[in-house]
């Protein structure tokens, strides 16, 4: 059983059709990248998947002991998180809030999984720092330590070297690669960079294909 | 000085100043508490927002002549800041401008209402001690204390039991939500929260007060402390201990208790900002 299939999705806006007719399976281990040009539905097909939007037509199941919830999510950073005051510790371990239910407190496990996660990505000598000091990557990898809190099968990456020098994208990028071939964690990756579709992923999907093809027979792209 | 804490000994026994103490300290404690969420979520002038919508409420509550409107104004108060708050993330109309057109619209409203209908021959007082707080908080009778206090209990147990879910909600929305955390249930709440503070908030300081006491009490604390915990606590330790300052000073001197907590809390704010930038602690 796949851990995430999607039969003949539609995503979009209101009425702006972005994408339609998306069939396929996503199953464990595996490393899908997304490329495309922006604007093509990239972004609204993850948070199709998250369930923090609808699709249009079209019906997504989750399966392979995956659910919905238990999804890790690397967004793309927001201004507000720039300026918010808060140490690695507490947005690691916030990574488990979908667990806790009512409860208004971490157990003990929890605030050990936080830690070990953090071990895992070698921050761990960071937990009390502050988060807005630290650099792009080092912030990726805190994002990435709370992802995994929420998750033990499955990453969803948005663009996760944006803005880093190229030594920081290099070390993200072996970090994933670790996650996917020794934790067995499966990942989707958005990404605009051209190399790590063709050095890591096991699959990749070209959004706004069909518009690409159409540009090129009319001839206003030469190839 | 001896003499003048002599005064201030003897203002003590009088009643009416210890309820306003207590009642200070209080408001001034449950404003601190969302102070970083709001400050965070840009929407710092929700306070003011929300306070002239309850100058509105407060106006019509007089013209209709409600015996308890105290009730009445924390009900249509909750409700525009669901509005506000709540409805953001799929309204048109966001942030700023929903704050700055439903207050407006209150405070437009509520003056018009108080001036066709007038109440009392004092008009301008009125509405004068709705904005500023003036002796308002001096006045108070052993009833708004208790109620003061109940909804203070409610609203620190409220913030204690979902700090966390509100940790996580205002520092990444999406993430939350899509982890399983009902992120917009907890937005509601952090409105209804915010709107009964504001309520509460303007018997001390006015209704054009209430955002310093949101807003400098958080923006202190986030120039020396790094994590959300103990920005918090120390938000809340400096918005009390403002609030006692101002109102004792107030009382002395006999400057108006709004204005003077207020500028204790700005004073608070300039030696923060200074000592931060010493310890080299601010960004």
């Amino acid at each position: 059983m796949a851990l995430l299939k999607c039969t003949d999705l539609t995503l979009g806006y209101e009425n702006i059709v972005l994408t339609e007719h998306l069939d396929f399976e996503v199953n464990a281990g595996e490393y899908w990248c997304i490329t495309g040009e922006n604007g093509t539905g990239k972004s609204t097909f993850m948070k199709t998947i998250l369930g923090l939007r609808k699709p249009l037509a079209g019906t997504i199941s989750y399966g392979d002991g995956l659910e919905k919830n238990k999804i890790g999510y690397l967004p793309q950073q927001t201004q507000l998180q720039k300026d918010f005051p808060a140490s690695v510790t507490e947005v690691v371990i916030s990574g488990f809030q979908g667990k806790t239910g009512l409860r208004p407190f971490y157990t003990k496990e929890e605030k050990a999984g936080a830690l070990k996660n953090m071990e895992r990505l070698g921050i761990e000598d960071l937990s009390k720092r502050c988060y807005r000091e630290l650099s792009g990557g080092q912030q990726q990898r805190v994002l990435l330590a709370r992802a995994l809190c929420a998750t033990g099968k499955i990453l969803l990456l948005d663009e996760p070297v944006t803005g880093l020098d190229p030594k920081a994208t290099e070390e993200l990028y072996e970090l994933i690669k670790k996650l996917n071939r020794e934790d067995k964690i499966t990942i989707i990756m958005i990404t605009h960079d051209v190399e790590a579709p063709r050095k890591y992923a096991t699959h990749v999907m070209n959004f706004g294909e069909k518009i690409t093809k159409e540009e090129i027979s009319s001839g206003r792209y030469m190839v | 000085m001896a003499d003048t804490w002599s005064k201030f000994i003897e203002y003590l026994q009088i009643p009416f100043v210890r309820y306003a103490l207590i009642v200070g300290v209080l408001i001034a404690l449950c404003a601190s508490l969302l102070g970083v969420t709001l400050v965070l979520k840009r929407f710092s002038f929700i306070g003011d927002g929300l306070s002239h919508v309850a100058f509105g409420a407060i106006s019509v509550a007089t013209v209709i002549g409600l015996s308890n409107d105290t009730l009445f104004t924390m009900g249509v108060t909750v409700l525009c800041a669901i509005l506000i708050l709540g409805g953001s993330r799929y309204t048109k109309i966001k942030g700023d401008a929903s704050v700055a057109m439903i207050s407006v619209s209150a405070l437009a409203m509520g003056y018009l209402l108080m001036n066709v209908f007038p109440t009392s021959g004092n008009v301008s007082g009125d509405v004068c001690s709705t904005l500023f707080g003036s002796a308002l908080i001096l006045t108070l009778s052993k009833e708004d204390v208790i109620l003061c206090i109940a909804v203070s209990v409610v609203v620190v147990l409220l913030f204690l039991f979902f700090y966390n879910k509100l940790f996580a909600v205002t520092f990444d929305g999406d993430f939350a939500r899509a982890t399983g955390t009902k992120a917009d249930i907890y937005n509601l709440i952090i409105a209804a929260i915010i709107a009964v503070i504001v309520v509460l908030a303007m018997n001390l300081v006015g209704s054009l007060l209430i955002s310093a006491l949101v807003v400098f009490p958080a923006m202190s604390a986030m120039r020396v402390f790094k994590s959300f915990r103990s920005v918090t606590i120390c938000s809340a330790v400096i918005s009390v201990l403002c609030a006692l300052t101002g109102m004792v000073i107030a009382i002395v001197a006999g400057t108006p208790v709004g204005s003077t907590i207020v500028v204790t809390d700005i004073a608070v704010f300039v030696i923060f900002s200074i000592a931060g930038k010493i310890t080299g602690r601010t960004v």
